[in-house]
C-alpha cells in the first residue's frame, strides 16, 4: 500500500523533514508551476529539475529508487494523453507530457514523503487554504486507509474460499467487478463509522498538529535557496 | 461532576434511514458509579442505543446526560462527559501514530500540545501500551488496537464509560487484563456484551434488549438465568 510507505517515509528525521511545512509547500508549488510552464523542448530544464529533486531526495534520506518507482504511477494516465499527441504528430509534446507529469508527481511525493500529513494539513491551513478544502483532504486521506483495508480483507476472504484461482478467466473478471460495488458500500459504511468515532472524541472541524508550526530562519533560507534555483532553471539563467 | 441521575432516557425511538425500527420506546436510568450490562440478541438495538447517549444518533424521545439534554448546543459538553468505546477498534483509530491518536481528544478540546501528549502518554501507560507510542495503529494486533482505543477514551477523563463489546477479538489473558483494568476505573459504566462472564465480573445490574426495547431490568445473575444467556449452561444439563 503506497500511502503506508509514504507515511513511514514522512516520519523519518532529516533536515528536509524538519523544515516547516509551509516552506516546503510554497517551494513545491513554485516547482510545479515552473515544470508546467516549461517549453516542450526544454530537455536541459527537465534534467535540471530532476537533479534538484534528486538532491532533495538524497538530503532527506528517502530511497531514490522507491520514489522513482512510485512516481511511475502517473505514467498510465499521462501515457494515454502522450499517445494521442504522438498520433497527432506532435512527438515533442507527447514526450514533454510524460516528463512533466512524472516530475510533478515525483515532486509531490517528495513533499508528502518528508512531511507527516498532520503537519502538511496544518501548513495548508496556515497558508490560507480554505478550511473546508483541508478538511475534505483530511478525510480523503483517512478513507484511503479504510478503502484499501477493506479491499484487502475482501481479497483475502475471496482467496481463502478459492474463488479467484480456480474460476475460468471470464468469471474471474466478473467477480471483481461486482466486488467493487460491495467494496464501495462497505467502505462508505466504514467511513461513516470513522467519522462518528471522530465526533465522539470531540472532533471540532480540524485536526490539531502535535508539534506547533514555527517558521524559523533556516526555513526561510532553505525556501529562498530552493526558489532561487527553480527560478534560475526556469528562466534559463 | 454532575448530579443524579447520570443518564436518563425516556421513551426513545429511532428508525434508520432504510426504515428499520431499531429502538422502540426505551426507558433507562444510570446513577453515578453504577455499572450496567446491556444484554440481548444480535440486532436487538444495543449499539443503536449507545450511539444515542452522546448524540451520534438522535431519535424521538428524551436523552439527558448529567442533566443536559442531548441536543446540538450541548453536544460538545456531553461528548466530554461520555467516553464511547466502539464495537470495532479499527473505526476508532484514525490518526497516523498511536500517540497522536490518543492525543486527538485533548488536542481537539484545545489543550496545548505538550500537555495533550503528556496526558496521552499517561493514558497509554494506564492500558499497558506505553511502548507503542510511535507505532502506526493499523499495524497493531486486534487486542492492542482495543487497548489503544480505550486509552483514547480515558484520556478525556469522562464521567461515564460506554463500552460496546469490549472483549471481542481479545484472547483469554487479554480479556482478564481488560476486566482488571475496567474494575480499577472509578467511572460509571454501560457495557453492551454477549460475554456473560464479563457482565458478571463488572456489573451488578443488567438490562435485556429485545427488538428495540428493554424487556427486563434487574440483577445480572437473575437476567442471565431468566433468558438462558449463559453459554456454558446451555450445553450442560
Ligand atoms: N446503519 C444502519 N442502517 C440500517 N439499519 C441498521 C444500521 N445499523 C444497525 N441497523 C439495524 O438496526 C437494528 C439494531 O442494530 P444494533 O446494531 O443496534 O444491534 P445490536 O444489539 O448492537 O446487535 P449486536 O449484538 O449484533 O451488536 C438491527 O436490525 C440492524 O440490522
Ligand atoms: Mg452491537
Amino acid at each position: 500500500m503506497h500511502h503506508v510507505v509514504l507515511e513511514q517515509w514522512s516520519r523519518r528525521a532529516s533536515r528536509v523533514h524538519a523544515l516547516d511545512p509551509r516552506a516546503k509547500l510554497v517551494v513545491t508549488l513554485l516547482l510545479l508551476i515552473a515544470i508546467a510552464t516549461s517549453p516542450a523542448l526544454g530537455g536541459a530544464q527537465f534534467a535540471a529539475y530532476a537533479g534538484l529533486l534528486a538532491a532533495v531526495v538524497l538530503a532527506a534520506g528517502l530511497p531514490p529508487g522507491g520514489v522513482a518507482l512510485r512516481a511511475g504511477i502517473v505514467l498510465p494516465f499521462a501515457g494515454a494523453l502522450a499517445v494521442m499527441n504522438w498520433l497527432a504528430g506532435d512527438v515533442a509534446r507527447s514526450v514533454a507530457i510524460l516528463l512533466k507529469s512524472y516530475l510533478s508527481v515525483f515532486a509531490a511525493l517528495v513533499l508528502v514523503g518528508t512531511t507527516p500529513v498532520a503537519r502538511l494539513f496544518a501548513g495548508l491551513e496556515r497558508l490560507g487554504a480554505p478550511r473546508s478544502l483541508v478538511l475534505v483532504l483530511q478525510f480523503l486521506y483517512r478513507y484511503l486507509f479504510v478503502i484499501s483495508e477493506q479491499a484487502q480483507h475482501m481479497r483475502l476472504a475471496a482467496q481463502s474460499r478459492g474463488a479467484l484461482e480456480r474460476a475460468p478467466r471470464r468469471t474471474r473478471l466478473r467477480a471483481p467487478a461486482s466486488a467493487v460495488a460491495v467494496l464501495f458500500a462497505r467502505s462508505y459504511r466504514r467511513a461513516e463509522a470513522v467519522y462518528q468515532a471522530m465526533l465522539a472524541r470531540g472532533f471540532a472541524g480540524h485536526v490539531e498538529p502535535v508539534a506547533p508550526l514555527r517558521l524559523a530562519g533556516k526555513d526561510l533560507l532553505a525556501a529562498g535557496a530552493a526558489s532561487g534555483a527553480i527560478l534560475a532553471i526556469r528562466l534559463g539563467l | 461532576m454532575c448530579g443524579e441521575p447520570l443518564i436518563e432516557v425516556v421513551n426513545l425511538r429511532f428508525r434508520y434511514e432504510d426504515g428499520t425500527a431499531a429502538l422502540d420506546g426505551v426507558d433507562f436510568r444510570l446513577s453515578a458509579s453504577e455499572t450496567v450490562a446491556l444484554l440481548g440478541p444480535n440486532g436487538s438495538g444495543k449499539t443503536t442505543f449507545l450511539l444515542h447517549l452522546n448524540g451520534l444518533l438522535q431519535g424521538e424521545g428524551e436523552v439527558r446526560v448529567c442533566g443536559l439534554k442531548v441536543e446540538k448546543q450541548n453536544l460538545a459538553a456531553i461528548r466530554r462527559k461520555v467516553g464511547l468505546l466502539f464495537q470495532d477498534p479499527d473505526e476508532q483509530l484514525f490518526m497516523p501514530s498511536v500517540l497522536e491518536d490518543v492525543a486527538f481528544g485533548p488536542l481537539s478540546a484545545g489543550v496545548p500540545p505538550e500537555e495533550a501528549l503528556r496526558r496521552a502518554r499517561q493514558a497509554l501507560a494506564q492500558v499497558g501500551m506505553a511502548e507503542a507510542c510511535d507505532r502506526a495503529p493499523y499495524h497493531l494486533s486486534a487486542g492492542e488496537k482495543r487497548r489503544v482505543a480505550l486509552a483514547g477514551v480515558l484520556v478525556a477523563e469522562p464521567e461515564v464509560l460506554i463500552l460496546d463489546e469490549p472483549t471481542t477479538y481479545l484472547d483469554p489473558p487479554g480479556q482478564r487484563d481488560l476486566v482488571a483494568l475496567l474494575r480499577r476505573l472509578p467511572q460509571a459504566k454501560i457495557i453492551a456484551t454477549h460475554d456473560v462472564n464479563l457482565a458478571r465480573a463488572l456489573a451488578q445490574r443488567a438490562v435485556f434488549f429485545e427488538r428495540g426495547r428493554i424487556v427486563s431490568d434487574g440483577p445480572v445473575e437473575e437476567l442471565i438465568e431468566r433468558f438462558g444467556w449463559d453459554t456454558s449452561a446451555a450445553s450442560g444439563s
